[in-house]
């Protein structure tokens, strides 16, 4: 049964973000620091008269920090709106579900975040839960 | 109350109106249940309520009432038209007793008894008189809770909405025209955000007016006494937050009479008053309302809480007993914990301060826990305004901008201002403001935004976070701000210091400080404080005589030394040629004025010193030394000098040597009008300093009773009263009287004396003077 998913990219990995979590895709500009907070937390930024909590994903995957990711996708959990930053986005297309194959292993944080994979064109794609990257990495790893 | 009887009024004319229809189909069907039902669930409501509110004829009414149609529905009674009569004659009644209590009429309680006679079985039937409508025009709807929240955010939005196009508006030139229908369109935004605010506003009140009843029932039900106060039942709240805290508040009142304040012999043996005080105080601080719920019963026993939570859930015991102490007094929220042994039939069923803190949780508010073993216990409860829009003050550091509620901020100074000092002690800086000591928090610094202050001098908001006030150095104060505040995103929440995030009208969002987060955070640590605000002063001498705040300097000879805190009255950075050796002494001339210096050492080739000013009523002197180097609180015994000089002992602090000075000393040598009675004076000599209690406390209250007070007797000195904590006050009594303190109120029978009853102590030592001349 095939479900929609957005392929995005994540450092420099495509991922596919299903389509229900995806409220919509916007550009990200300016940001306000939210200082002392987890690393992957960018700041917050004004989206119509609505705050969004900026959720730098390469950061919250422990991966260094995303440079130049502009485009986010904005999500809602509990809630509280969040933009995920991502570094480019394709089109929202319909791919099967699939479960991780037998044995692959991935790290950790990812591990927190993956929820199978769908094929494009013979390519794996991992599917990522956007809601589960919000807590961050400290969290996950507590 | 009187919200509650219009809540009632209120209620029961509704019903009384949904009733009306059951009535005439009751009426033709007596033998309906579901009609019954519902005329049985009225007058059953307005019962209870009557006998909450004391509105005895209604109460006998209904309570008539609801015997008859109890029997209706046990079968024990059959609805015939004269019985129904009756119970509608008396549902009548009711409605226009109502009408009267809202219109404040008389109205005649003349048949009543005979309303109710008429219920009787085979009672005449009453005739159905129709009473004149006297019915005022009713000037409350009653409105779904719902209904208010969706206009509650769309007021919301509309300002945020409001705010933007003012801020699209400012980008071009505006014509003046357009500005005047803006402003206009503000006002009235902002009168409609207020009262839309207030629908949804309720007093305190209605949630504090059942405490009474429950702490009587509570108390009397486990033997034990207490005194309820409460405090800020005018402040308003959410209405529905109300409803939620009502559980939790309930629940933690009776636990607090049940585990928490003791038995009245307890408490007696632990000289305490016998009645329990529990005191429920209300107080808006910033953007959120903090409850407190303060009794000065025994406090958590932390390491029971632990044996008890290892006991029942099978935690390893040591792994919770290497916890912090917040952490540990954390302990009390995990499920599965009752640290009474027997369940009572108040608490100890199943429903611990787990689920407690789960409906705070779900309001969005926190516990906080304040244990002090033995004395008691403060939990506050501490749950946001949501949605709501507050006046803020807009602060900023380097490029951004914090809002701080205007509600915190008592007071805003410039760093240079003529009568604010900032010293720096230790590692933190003390702020200065007239008279007013504060500690502060450099607000870069703390959440690592890099200033732009450069030679700028900083300006200093003063907040106060209901514990304690302290002062907050920002870049800049920017602005005065109407904002929409809404809860920030967990993680946002989890940094501790933000209440929340708003859209001001410059489209970048702002986040706004919570000034308790940000004073814990920066380890302020406020204490106890005012617990018992009105608490006999014993209890807050007792507070203080754990410790003597001093302050450490480094002197001029090198030595580190501790001057009590109470008598430093501010720290000047002098110029050393300030100082001059004239009319036979050092003296320096400072804010216009001459003052006698003590200096403990040579000023040698320093270009700079410090003065410590110490005050002590009238009198002033500088006392110069190097450096002052940090507050610190001696709780260590202090091993007395062997003469009275400049030191008064040695205290040993963080394994170093530390030489406590005289303060006494200092003002009877060097102060320029000492005072000349002291010589005459009957001699008092402390023979022992347990703890600096008898030299912080015991030495002034003499001293302002006109005695000559002394640690140690210098060669062929007599001492008229030696004055002791122990049981054998040595060799140096000498003859003297001797007056022993005790620690506890009993025990008078030794002719000892309660170390915190001042008067008792003055008298004693009258007498045993007056004895002596005699």
């Amino acid at each position: 049964m095939s479900e929609l998913f957005l392929i995005a990219m994540i450092s420099g990995r495509p991922v596919a973000i299903p389509s229900d979590q995806v409220e919509s895709v916007v550009d990200i500009s300016e940001v306000t620091a939210v200082p002392r907070a987890a690393s992957h937390i960018r700041g917050l930024a004004a989206l119509r008269s609505r705050v969004v909590t900026v959720i730098d994903a390469v950061a919250a995957l422990g991966l260094g920090k995303s440079v130049s990711a502009t485009r986010a996708v904005i999500t809602q959990v509990d809630n509280h709106y969040y933009a995920v930053l991502v570094e480019a986005l394709d089109d929202v297309t319909p791919f099967d579900r699939q479960p991780l194959a037998n044995g692959v292993t991935l790290d950790e944080r990812w591990d927190a975040v993956a929820e199978g994979v769908v094929e494009r064109d013979g390519e794996p794609i991992l599917i990522v839960n956007a809601a589960a990257l919000i807590p961050g990495p400290s969290e996950i790893a507590a | 109350m009187d919200d509650l009887l219009q809540e009632f009024i209120a209620e029961t004319r509704e019903t009384l109106e949904t009733l009306a229809g059951e009535i005439v189909a009751w009426e033709a069907a007596p033998g309906d249940r579901a009609r019954l039902d519902a005329i049985f669930r009225f007058v059953h409501t307005v019962k209870g309520s009557c006998g909450f509110l004391d509105l005895p004829r209604l109460e006998r009414l209904s309570h008539a009432a609801e015997d008859v149609l109890a029997q209706v529905r046990d079968g024990a009674r059959v609805p015939d038209p004269a019985l129904v009569n009756a119970v509608l004659a008396i549902v009548d009644r009711i409605g226009e007793i109502v009408e009267a209590i809202d219109a404040g009429n008389a109205l005649p309680d003349s048949g009543e008894e005979l309303l109710i006679a008429a219920l009787e079985e085979g009672a005449e039937a009453v005739v159905q008189t129709t009473a004149p409508a006297t019915r005022t025009t009713s000037r409350s709807v009653r409105l779904n809770v719902e209904l208010l929240d969706r206009m509650m955010s769309g007021m919301s939005d509309m300002v945020l909405a409001r705010n933007e196009l003012a801020r699209r508006l400012r980008e071009d030139d505006i014509d003046p025209q357009v500005e005047a229908a803006l402003e206009r369109m503000s006002a009235s935004v902002a009168d409609m955000r207020e009262t839309v605010t207030r629908t949804r506003m309720q007093k305190l009140d209605t949630l504090f007016s059942v405490l009474p009843r429950v702490v009587r029932d509570t108390a009397a039900g486990v033997g034990k006494q207490v005194k309820l106060s409460v405090e800020g039942a005018d402040v308003e709240l959410d209405r529905e937050m109300i409803e939620a805290m009502r559980d939790p508040l309930v629940h933690i009142i009776r636990n607090a009479i049940d585990h928490g304040i003791e038995t009245p012999d307890d408490r007696r043996r632990a000289g305490k008053p016998e009645n329990g005080r529990l005191t429920v105080a209300a107080r808006q601080s910033g953007n959120q309302i903090v409850i407190e719920i303060v009794d000065d019963g025994r406090g958590i026993d932390v390491a029971k809480v632990i044996r008890k939570l290892a006991g029942n859930t099978g935690r390893d015991e040591q792994e919770l007993r290497s916890l912090s102490d917040r952490a540990k007094l954390g302990l009390i929220f995990e499920p599965g914990l009752s640290t009474k042994d027997e369940v009572t039939n108040i608490s100890g069923r199943g429903v611990g301060m787990d689920v407690v803190r789960s409906s705070i949780d779900q309001i969005g508010g926190r516990i906080e826990l304040d244990n002090a073993p033995g004395k008691g216990l403060r939990i506050a409860i501490h749950v946001p305004l949501t949605l709501s829009i507050i006046s803020a003050v807009v602060v900023g550091i380097g490029e951004q901008r914090f809002a701080i509620p205007r509600q915190a901020v008592e007071e805003i100074v410039s760093e240079r201002a003529g009568n604010v000092r900032v010293d720096v002690l230790g590692k933190g800086s003390v702020a200065t403001v007239r008279d007013r000591k504060l500690a502060m928090v450099d607000l870069g610094e703390l959440l690592g935004v890099p200033s732009a202050r450069n030679d700028h001098c900083a300006m200093l908001v003063i907040v106060s976070t209901g514990t304690g006030s302290f002062c907050l150095a920002v870049d800049s104060v920017i602005d005065n701000e109407e904002l929409v505040i809404k809860p920030a995103a967990p993680s946002v929440m989890a940094t501790g210091v933000y209440g929340g995030q708003t859209l001001p009208d410059t489209g970048m969002p702002m986040l706004v400080l919570d000034c308790a987060g940000v004073a814990s955070t920066a380890g302020l640590r406020f204490g106890l404080g005012d617990m018992f605000a009105d608490e006999e002063e014993e209890e807050a001498e007792a507070a203080a005589s754990q410790g003597l705040a001093a302050l450490m300097v480094a002197d001029l000879d090198g030595a580190h030394r501790a001057v009590p805190l109470a008598v430093v009255d501010r720290i000047e950075k002098v110029g050393a040629d300030a100082i001059r050796y004239s009319a036979g002494r050092l003296r320096i001339a400072i804010d216009g004025e001459i003052l006698p210096v003590a200096a403990l050492g040579d000023i040698g080739d320093r270009t700079e010193i410090a003065l410590l000013r110490l005050h002590s009523g009238d009198s002033e002197v500088a006392y110069a030394v190097a450096e002052a180097m940090d507050i610190v609180t001696i709780t260590e015994d202090v091993v007395p000098a062997p003469e009275y000089g400049p030191v008064a002992g040695a205290v040993l602090l963080n394994d170093e040597h530390i030489e406590l000075i005289d303060a006494n000393w200092m003002f009877d040598t060097h102060a320029e009008c000492a005072d000349a009675d002291q010589a005459t004076a009957p001699t008092c000599l402390l023979a022992s300093n347990r703890d600096g209690w008898m030299r912080t406390f015991v030495r002034p209250l003499l001293e302002q009773a006109g005695y000559r007070v002394v640690n140690t007797l210098k060669e062929g000195e007599r001492a008229a009263i030696v004055l002791t904590e122990d049981d054998s006050p040595g060799s140096v009594t000498d003859g003297a009287s001797v007056i022993r303190l005790r620690d506890s109120r009993t025990g008078s029978a030794d002719g000892s004396v309660f170390r915190y009853d001042r008067k008792e102590l003055l008298s004693a030592i009258a007498a045993r003077i007056s004895g002596d001349a005699a």
